[in-house]
Parts: C-alpha cells; sequence; structure tokens
C-alpha cells in the first residue's frame, strides 16, 4: 500500500496532460474574453479609439441604466424570497406524506424546471396576451377585472418574477428535500417524546439541520437570477419603456441589437462584482462543508 | 398518570392527519401552479385556428374538436424540423465534447494530483458560477474573428464553456469517492491510466456519469442567449431561437402552431428526464452538495 501512491505520481505529466483540454477552455472561453471584455468596455462604438471609462460614465448620467440597476435588483431578491419559500413549502409537503407517493408528486413538480426557459416563457406571453389572456377569462368569471400583465409597469414586472418563480421554485424543491431527507428520524421521535408541535420540529430541527443547504441554494440562485435573460427577452423585451429591462436583456439590446458594441460589454460587466461577491461567499461556504463532512 | 401519555398519543395522530391533509392541499395548489402552463400549451395546440381566435368559449378547454393541423404544418411545411436536426447536432457534439474534457479532468484532479491542480478544481467551480449573459458580448467578437457568425459551429465552440465546469465538478466528487483500493489493485494487475479509467472509474461512476451527459444535454438543447446573438439565418437556427423568432412572424399570431411547436421543442429534455429522474436529482444535489 505505501508503494503504491509514489507510482501514482510518478507521471505527473500524464496528470498535466489529462487537464489541457479544461486549462484551455477555461483559457480562452472564459479568462480571455473576460479580459477582453475590460478591454472592449474602453473603446469608442466604432472600436476605432480609446476612450477611457467614458462609456462608464456616460452610462452612469443615464437614467435608463439606473433603471435597469434598480430593476435586476429588485427583480433577483423578490424571485429568490419566493422560490425559496415555495420551494421549501413544497419540499416539506412532498417529505410528509408517505414515501411511496413521493416519487410522483416531485416529478409533475420538477416539469417547469425541464422545459427550456425560453419555451415556456412562450407558453405564458400566450397566457398574458392582451385580448385572449386565458388568465383573465378567468378572473373575468370570477368577477375580478382584466389585469394588463404585461403593458403596465408594475403588472409587467410582477409576470416577470412570477414566471421566473414558476421556472426556478423545483430547483430549490429538489434541494431542499435532498436535504430534508438528510435529517435523522430519530431528531424529530426525540422531539415528539418531549412533546414539540409541529412548528417547534420545523424551527427548533428543521430549519438548522437544512441551513447551510438553503444558503448555498438561495446564493446560487441570486446569481442565475440576476443574470437572467430568457424570460424578460422573451415576454416584454424590456418594455414597457425599459421598465423590466435586466442588465442581460439591456446589454444585448445594447450591444447586439443598437451595434455598440463597447457599451454593452460595459452594461455585461456591472454584473462582475455583484457576482464575484456572491461566489466568493459560496466557495467559502462549500469549502467549510467539505472540511466538515472529511 | 396513565392518562397523560394516552391523551398525549391522540393528540399527537390527530397532529400527524391534519399535517397529512394540509400536505396533501398544500401539493394539489403546487401541482396546479407548476402544471397550468404546459397544459394550457397543449389545448392551445390542439385547437382550430377558429377556435382559438374566438373569444366566447372557454379557453381551457377544446370545445370545436381537436386538430392536429399545427403540428403537421410545423412538420412538414416550415422549417422547424431543420431547427430539430440543427439542435440535435449541436447537443450531440456538445455533449461529446464535455464528456471527454470533463472525464479526462476529472480523473487528474480527484487522483492524480500535480502542482496547480487545487488551484485548478476552484477554478473550475468559480467558471461553473459564470453565467452566459456576462461573456457574450466579448464572446460574440472571438466567433466572429473565427469566421463562425451565423452558423451553429459558433455554439459548439461556445456551450462547452457552460457545460464542462458543472460536469467536471460533479464527476470529480463520484472520482474521489471511489476506494483507493480498488485503483490501487487495478495498479498492481498492471494497468495503465487509461485502461484505469475505462475498466475501474468509469463503470464504477456511471450513475454520475449519466447524471453529467443529461446535465450536458439539456443546457445545449436549451440555451437562447448565444444562438439568439449569434445566428440570423433560418437554415442555422437551433429550436429555442427558431421557434421564438420566426414562428411567430406574419399577420395573425399562430398561437397553434407556436404552442406545437415549443412543446415539441421541448419535448426531448422532458422525457429524457422523465426516464432519467433519478440520475439527475442525484447528480444535481451531489453537485452543490459535494466539497
Amino acid at each position: 500500500m505505501r508503494v503504491l501512491p509514489p507510482l501514482l505520481r510518478r507521471k505527473p505529466a500524464v496528470a498535466v496532460l489529462m487537464c489541457v483540454p479544461l486549462f484551455a477552455l477555461i483559457l480562452g472561453l472564459v479568462a480571455y474574453p473576460f479580459f477582453h471584455a475590460l478591454f472592449l468596455a474602453t473603446l469608442n462604438k466604432a472600436e476605432t479609439a480609446f476612450v477611457g471609462l467614458d462609456n462608464f460614465s456616460f452610462l452612469f448620467g443615464r437614467q435608463t441604466f439606473w433603471m435597469v440597476v434598480r430593476q435586476s435588483l429588485l427583480f433577483a431578491l423578490v424571485a429568490v424570497v419566493f422560490k425559496a419559500l415555495i420551494g421549501l413549502a413544497a419540499a416539506h409537503a412532498i417529505n410528509t406524506i408517505p414515501t411511496k407517493g413521493q416519487r410522483k408528486w416531485r416529478g409533475m413538480m420538477l416539469i417547469p424546471w425541464v422545459i427550456p426557459p425560453a419555451l415556456s416563457t412562450l407558453g405564458w406571453w400566450w397566457l398574458f396576451e392582451p385580448t385572449y389572456s386565458a388568465i383573465n377569462w378567468g378572473l373575468t368569471k370570477l368577477a375580478v377585472p382584466a389585469v394588463p400583465w404585461l403593458s403596465d409597469t408594475f403588472w409587467a414586472r410582477f409576470s416577470i418574477i412570477l414566471v421566473n418563480v414558476w421556472v426556478g421554485a423545483p430547483f430549490f424543491l429538489i434541494m431542499y428535500l435532498a436535504a430534508l431527507k438528510s435529517i435523522p428520524g430519530e431528531l424529530y421521535e426525540a422531539a415528539e417524546m418531549d412533546g414539540a408541535g409541529p412548528w417547534q420540529k420545523f424551527f427548533y430541527i428543521t430549519l438548522p439541520m437544512i441551513r447551510n443547504i438553503i444558503a448555498i441554494t438561495t446564493l446560487f440562485s441570486i446569481i442565475v437570477t440576476l443574470a437572467n435573460f430568457d424570460i424578460v427577452r422573451v415576454l416584454t423585451q424590456g418594455g414597457p419603456l425599459n421598465t423590466t429591462h435586466l442588465f442581460a436583456t439591456y446589454a444585448f439590446r445594447v450591444g447586439i441589437e443598437s451595434g455598440d458594441i463597447p457599451l454593452g460589454a460595459a452594461v455585461s460587466l456591472f454584473m462582475f462584482p455583484m457576482l464575484a461577491i456572491l461566489a466568493f461567499i459560496i466557495l467559502r461556504n462549500v469549502r467549510r462543508r467539505a472540511a466538515s463532512l472529511a | 398518570m396513565t392518562a397523560v401519555p394516552v391523551t398525549s398519543a391522540t393528540s399527537l395522530r390527530a397532529n400527524r392527519r391534519w399535517a397529512l391533509i394540509a400536505a396533501y392541499a398544500c401539493l394539489g395548489i403546487f401541482v396546479v401552479f407548476f402544471l397550468f402552463p404546459p397544459y394550457y400549451m397543449l389545448v392551445t395546440s390542439l385547437k382550430t385556428n377558429a377556435e382559438i381566435a374566438e373569444l366566447a368559449s372557454n379557453p381551457w378547454i377544446v370545445t370545436d374538436g381537436v386538430t392536429f393541423g399545427h403540428y403537421k404544418h410545423l412538420l412538414t411545411e416550415s422549417s422547424f424540423p431543420r431547427f430539430f436536426l440543427n439542435t440535435t447536432i449541436v447537443t450531440v457534439v456538445v455533449v461529446a465534447i464535455t464528456m471527454v474534457i470533463s472525464v479526462l479532468a476529472a480523473y487528474s484532479l480527484a487522483r492524480l494530483r500535480f502542482w496547480g491542480s487545487g488551484v485548478l478544481a476552484t477554478g473550475v467551480f468559480l467558471t461553473y458560477l459564470v453565467p452566459d449573459t456576462l461573456l457574450f458580448i466579448p464572446l460574440f467578437k472571438i466567433v466572429g474573428w473565427l469566421g463562425l457568425l451565423d452558423t451553429y459551429w459558433s455554439l459548439i465552440l461556445v456551450y462547452p464553456t457552460l457545460t464542462v465546469p458543472f460536469c467536471t465538478w460533479i464527476m470529480i466528487g463520484y472520482f474521489g469517492s471511489i476506494p483507493r483500493e480498488l485503483d490501487e489493485a487495478a495498479l498492481i494487475d498492471g494497468a495503465n491510466h487509461l485502461q484505469m479509467l475505462l475498466k475501474v472509474f468509469i463503470p464504477v461512476a456511471l450513475p454520475g456519469l449519466i447524471a453529467a451527459t443529461i446535465f450536458a444535454f439539456t443546457v445545449a438543447w436549451a440555451n437562447f442567449l448565444y444562438p439568439l446573438a449569434y445566428i440570423y439565418s433560418e437554415s442555422e437556427m437551433v429550436l429555442t431561437v427558431g421557434t421564438v423568432t420566426t414562428l411567430i412572424k406574419g399577420d395573425v399570431f399562430h398561437w397553434g402552431g407556436l404552442m406545437a411547436g415549443a412543446l415539441l421543442a421541448a419535448a426531448p429534455p422532458v422525457i429524457l428526464y422523465a426516464f432519467l429522474m433519478d440520475y439527475y436529482i442525484a447528480g444535481l444535489t451531489s453537485g452543490a452538495t459535494k466539497g
């Protein structure tokens, strides 16, 4: 046994060779584009002259840009809170029913998460269609006035969050359900012996036991939600009057559609500091978890 | 003395029954919430254009007879089959590239430590956290320099940046959990690294491999931003962009055809998932929880 590890280590060349494709991919298609984005963001629209931080100061002077910043943060925070709450409630409900039926319920609830979001959003778009909205048909039957889902700023923002929660809640459900299953049943039995009710069990056993998973899943979801593109692009294209743009859709509008690549790169880069902070916290969490498992 | 445990036992049972009723009620509401949009898409895709345009009848059911006309039109008289073929090519190639890169790297990072391997493993995790929307503009320039703009080869180039990090990450976890005695036994038998990978690691970590494959498949099938930014010709489009951009045009919205297209385009990942759900979930949860 003692002799073998050196045998493995004797061929570091093979080990490095096996990582070359991965290393090339990260270097060429992630690290290099990132630095190229930094460079691009300092050019003028025609990409002929260096303009320093002019693109950034231009953005800072634009009301639309600040609206995009506010809307992105609002969207990400509200959507993630609701995804987490629904995911937790659904996971808890599934974990309560007999094991035999759990798989079926879980399977049905994960469907929104498996359909490509750009395509399921088309379905929502049709549900929100001003004249034919099937949701409004139902509301009218219940004597509730029809809702201008996509033409009014408040309702357009609401709709986008609703669709994002619909797509993303199943992810939380999966993660929470896996975490709930890892809690030893004896803890609950002992608590019941001591006369704990369902709420006490939830707050004193369940929550502390899955705290770490809640934290990692939430942080991860904030990244994905902040960087969302598909839903806004299909549902509102940023409208009405740019009020539903997120960083990604605004960068697409400015950089690809209006052809101002440097300005678009600058808009995208605004996501970076936020993502970097979140990534740092996640990494620390994952490492701490790995250390506690080892 | 005896009365106390009896009452607490009955109240415990009553508690449990109420918890069960509340759980089923909750699940019922959630299932309706999660399934009504795809249900409505299906209903719309089966209606005649006349019924879709009509405002009086209940939109949630088919009242005027079921038609498969939208599906037939889509498959015979539109570019939809072309989109399907392009998507299949892109997805299969991306999955193959992803698995080769990830399995090689994961084997190396899980077993053969070398100088800088720890940093590279952390780098893989950080790359996994980079969203497609952060780098699509510089990648647009790179795709342009390589002459791949407006071809689906641009997607084959850039999709691995989204799939490889996560697949490598979960494969490191699966390979790392294989007992070292197993590869030591293989080494004693004189196996080289390639034999060890093919004969020991891949068969033992097959569930992880399946999970990684499904993940890569789903990501490559579903991406919308890259094809929207890099592809303009209908003949090069993939399903997501083709459905969203080409099926909408025209004087009247062809809602029936649009919904039929969205459902057909979503079918492969949904079917794959229906059969391999457990692998998928195991891979996903291990990716976030394994160190």
